[in-house]
């Protein structure tokens, strides 16, 4: 079985877009209309359902699993446990400690233990009743020093190095002696908790055999030509016997960077007695199985001068990855290589340790480290600035990097750097500068305070794995132009992006392009949607295939016109316009569909591989991070502002406004860089204030959308956006990524308010109303007017 | 099973169904309707969203053995030949939408609202749209969009 037209999609009519301006969204229309198909809307003739069966406790033995009851059930189709996988069956980025189905252990509640295949949902729902899992259960660890300490229970039982997934020591100068000496220096400790990603369309996706055999998987998923990779060596399957394609994603913000239904997916349309196979997580299934930012305890020491110049920082890291690894060490070394924040300060001493345990399993997630980062070190900073009687926007400015300073994690800052404009910016918007005013206008019973925090983030894999996109163009033979996407866009609008960066670089009408999604059979590997390089890598090697495509079309075109001439035309003479090439000498055009129509298929096809740059610098310390992605080159930049009144009766806090100013290069399309920058902060603001969520004894508490709670429309501010714009050069049009740094310092910018206007600063997890309440009435302004 | 008949999108549809089965998955998987999306299956995300006699409902609540006689709006059902319906361009034109995934039930909202109340407060929009979840956008262009057709009837017809 198999579909010829389904990944076609055209962009809205409409002019020659240049980079810049404002171009519709591409999906815009089919998502309006409820035409697009996400891989949830795959129904594919003669399906069958596939559904898992979880574990349910969160450490445990599998001494057998008896599937025969449920294979005698009328309509089910198979049931299969990990005998039935030919290949490792592990997944995994670094660490391949994941399996597909469990083989012996299970590690944590949401570990899937066998597979059901069924006609229907209500006989799936019988099937995987039936399954009868017989578990020895074994003591379990549900926190980092727990799993440290000596004869603590070993998640993954004779892996080298126990429940220690990777420990990391950044150092520069004399940390703890600078501290001694310093002027003013504070301590503080934050807990962070896990976040959900909570995107709407949960992990889903259909599969099927080919006649050949061969497996076609449409998922929703950030990662269609790594999933293949991991799917191949766990299945014992080859590359080309296995065909992803990723259509536009519900959300992913992380969540779908590797593979979640993918491998019950292949293992089931390989068992489904030829029939395509479908799999839905429900809610309940998805907050349980999938990933989550991890939950951190950071200590910061920040130590200034009587200037208030920073002079040392000594912070520790224990993040926790759960019962997998996943993204958690490359997560762990973005968080240890930005955990002093974008400032300079030369004693530093950065440790962390990123710990199994018998929790859910924390991945990758928007930020990718740098929030649990920011939220100690920004916070450390206004402490600090309180102290010691600075302003904290003032004390932020005076230790800011800029181009050619050193960042507190030794890395050279080669490149440009907004930050300093970026807080200029804040420092003279009207919620920064009337604040004063503001938070004395608050009614009784409220008290405001307004709290800034400072980041960046670094983009891209580093220098260890190989930041690369290959891009792809064809000339159609109409003489259209096809934009062969290599990277999924699961809402950010990268897809809208690569058609403005090939309209403006061919000269085309943006809204007459076609656009192919992700598909390992149509579209070249390009890595994954994520890291906030999306755009850059496959932007910069779309205007490399672009490059290619016009000299052919010019010099096809030069061809033709000198037959028509009766004599030799230069290529160099012949320009690209919309839907022809024009030779100025003698006035005359070729349409490009009659230049396609001399080019043969192979000629009309341009590729194009771009690799990024790297970071060359050896620096002496953090050696073992190298490989997760320490040090990067290039980084984007904001300062996040929150005004916050605090009900001293309730301890509810509401952020009245927010405003992000970002510098992340030069802006493609104003809209779609705005987009980014509200949904970062709303995302930030449900980590801040409402996503709390709760686990205990490695059973999730809040499993659904009615206990885990998500900002609505009544919850988010109005959000004041300013860009500053400093070109890039080695991005596409001077671009840098700007996914991840919106969502950074958000919740401590919220934290900094709060502490301002409660007078006591709350330090452990969301800020729900009821520590707020307590830090109150521990403050003893609880119902103070 | 029982046979119902109902309207949706202005068809006549005849539907033998057993009785435990939502209108969501009904549309979804007998009438090849996919705009409405499932997000939750309890009434917490609102993704769901369809016009039910006039009415938003979470279809994933609805049993559609319940609807013998209705009358069903869903995404698929708004505009038609000539082009958008003036809530769906204002989400084009305003980027009120990223994955797109809340974004039929955020427009059937939309339009319920501005049924009843052609000239809502931003206030009374976000109230009323408080039971849809987005998880992309942070809301702003979504409000505005709904805003901006509540204003400027003239420009959206």
């Amino acid at each position: 079985m198999s579909q010829s037209d389904w990944r076609s999609n055209r962009p809205p009519a409409g002019g020659v877009q240049e980079i810049g301006r404002v171009a519709p969204r591409a999906d815009a229309a089919a998502k309006v209309t409820g035409a697009e198909r996400y891989a949830a809307d795959y129904y594919p003739e003669n399906y069958v359902w596939a559904g898992v069966k979880r574990a349910g406790v969160p450490h445990a033995r599998i001494m057998g699993v008896d599937t025969a009851s449920a294979r005698a059930l009328p309509g089910v189709v198979a049931v299969l446990t990990h005998k039935d996988i030919g290949g490792k069956n592990r997944l995994g980025i670094f660490e391949k400690d994941q399996p597909i189905l469990a083989d012996g252990v299970v590690r944590h509640c949401g570990d899937a233990v066998a597979l059901a295949v069924a006609e229907t949902k209500e006989a799936l729902t019988a099937a995987l009743a039936a399954i009868r899992v017989d578990c020895e259960p074994l003591a379990a660890v549900f926190a980092p020093e727990e799993a440290l300490a000596a004869g603590a229970p070993i998640v993954h039982e004779g892996r080298g190095g126990g429940n220690l997934l990777l420990e990391s020591e950044i150092c520069f100068g004399k940390a703890r002696e600078a501290l001694a000496g310093c002027r003013h220096a504070v301590e503080l400790t934050v807990e962070l908790g896990w976040q959900e990603h909570a995107f709407l369309e949960t992990q889903t996706g259909v599969a099927w055999q080919e006649a050949d055999g061969s497996l076609t998987i449409v998922a929703s998923t950030q990662t269609p030509f790594r999933d293949r990779l991991e799917l191949a060596e766990a299945l014992g399957l080859t590359l080309d016997r296995i065909r992803v394609t990723a259509p536009y994603l519900g959300g992913g913000f992380g969540g779908k960077d590797g593979v979640t239904v993918q491998g019950f997916l292949a293992l089931a349309a390989l068992h489904s007695g030829g029939r395509p196979v479908k799999i839905w997580y429900s809610r309940e299934e998805s907050i349980l199985a999938g990933t989550k930012r991890h939950p951190a305890t950071v200590t910061y020491r920040l130590g200034c001068d009587a200037d208030g110049v920073f002079q040392a920082l000594d912070c520790r890291l224990v993040f926790d990855t759960g019962a997998y690894a996943s993204l958690g060490t490359e997560v762990f070394a973005l968080a240890l290589e930005h955990a002093g924040g974008p400032y300079r300060i030369a004693n530093v001493a950065v440790h962390g340790k990123i710990v199994y345990t018998n929790n859910p399993v924390a991945g990758a997630f928007r930020g990718f480290g740098v929030p649990q980062a920011a939220a100690g070190i920004e916070q450390a900073v206004d402490e600090l600035a309180r102290v010691a009687g600075f302003d904290p926007l003032a004390m932020r400015r005076k230790n800011a990097v800029g181009c050619g300073d050193t960042t507190p994690t030794g890395v050279v800052i080669g490149r440009p750097a907004g930050l300093a404009e970026c807080l200029a910016q804040v420092e003279r918007h009207p919620l920064w500068r009337e604040r004063q005013t503001w938070r004395e206008g608050a009614p009784p019973f409220k008290r405001r305070g307004v709290g800034v925090a400072a980041v960046y983030h670094g983009m891209g894999f580093g220098p260890a794995v190989a930041d690369y996109a290959n891009a792809k163009l064809e000339l159609t033979a109409e003489g259209r132009i096809t934009v062969c996407a290599g990277v999924a866009d699961m809402g950010q609008g990268n897809a809208t992006t690569c058609l403005q960066i090939v309209s403006h670089a061919l000269g085309q009408p943006y809204g007459d392009m076609e656009l192919v999604l992700p598909d390992t059979a149509r579209t070249l590997p390009s890595a994954s949607s994520s890291a906030s390089r999306t755009t850059f890598t496959y932007g910069n090697a779309l205007i490399g295939a672009a490059g290619v495509l016009r000299e052919r079309i010019l010099a096809r075109g030069a061809l033709l016109l000198s037959f028509q001439l009766l004599a030799p035309v230069n290529a160099a003479e012949v320009d690209l316009l919309p839907g022809r090439i024009y030779h100025a000498p003698s006035g005359r055009s070729v349409p490009l569909k009659v230049i396609a129509g001399f080019m043969d298929a192979a000629e009309r096809t341009a590729t194009y591989s771009y690799t990024c740059p790297v970071n060359r610098q050896a620096i002496p310390t953090g050696g073992n991070l190298r490989l997760h992605g320490y040090p990067h080159r290039i980084f984007s930049y904001a300062v996040k502002l929150a005004r916050v009144e605090v009900d001293t009766l309730t301890g509810e806090a509401r952020v009245c406004d927010f405003l992000s100013c970002v510098e992340a290069g030069r802006v493609l399309n104003p809209q779609l860089y705005e987009q980014q920058l509200h949904g970062g902060a709303a995302q930030g603001l449900g980590y801040a204030l409402f996503e709390d969520f709760a686990v205990s004894g490695g059973e999730i508490a809040t499993g659904d959308l009615a206990t885990y709670i998500l900002p609505t429309a009544l919850d988010v501010p109005d959000m004041e956006t300013v860009s500053v714009a400093v070109s890039e050069d080695e991005g596409p049009f001077g671009m840098k990524g700007v996914g991840e740094v919106v969502i950074d310092g958000v919740l401590p910018a919220v934290a900094n308010a709060v502490a301002e206007a409660a007078g006591v600063r709350v330090t452990k997890g969301t800020l729900t109303a009821e520590k707020i309440l307590a830090a109150l009435r521990a403050g003893g302004r609880e119902a103070t007017r | 099973m029982k046979t119902i008949t109902l309207t949706v999108n202005g068809r006549p549809e005849k539907l033998t169904l057993s009785p435990h089965r939502t209108l969501l998955d009904v549309l979804r998987e007998d009438l090849g309707l996919t705009g409405a999306k499932r997000g939750c299956e309890a009434g917490e995300c609102g993704a769901c969203t369809v016009i039910l006699n006039g009415r938003p409902v979470n279809s994933c609540l609805v049993l559609a053995v319940e609807l013998d006689g209705a009358d069903v709006l869903t995404v698929e059902g708004l505009g038609g030949p000539e082009g958008l319906d003036p809530l769906q361009q204002s989400f084009v034109d305003n980027f009120a939408l990223q994955c797109g995934y809340c974004t039929p039930g955020m427009i059937l909202m939309g339009k319920a609202l501005l049924a009843k109340n052609p000239r809502p407060s931003e206030d009374e929009v976000k109230e009323f749209i408080s039971g849809n979840l987005c998880r992309c956008t942070g809301y702003e262009n979504i409000v505005k969009a709904i805003m901006a057709v509540a204003a400027g009837g003239e420009r959206h017809g």
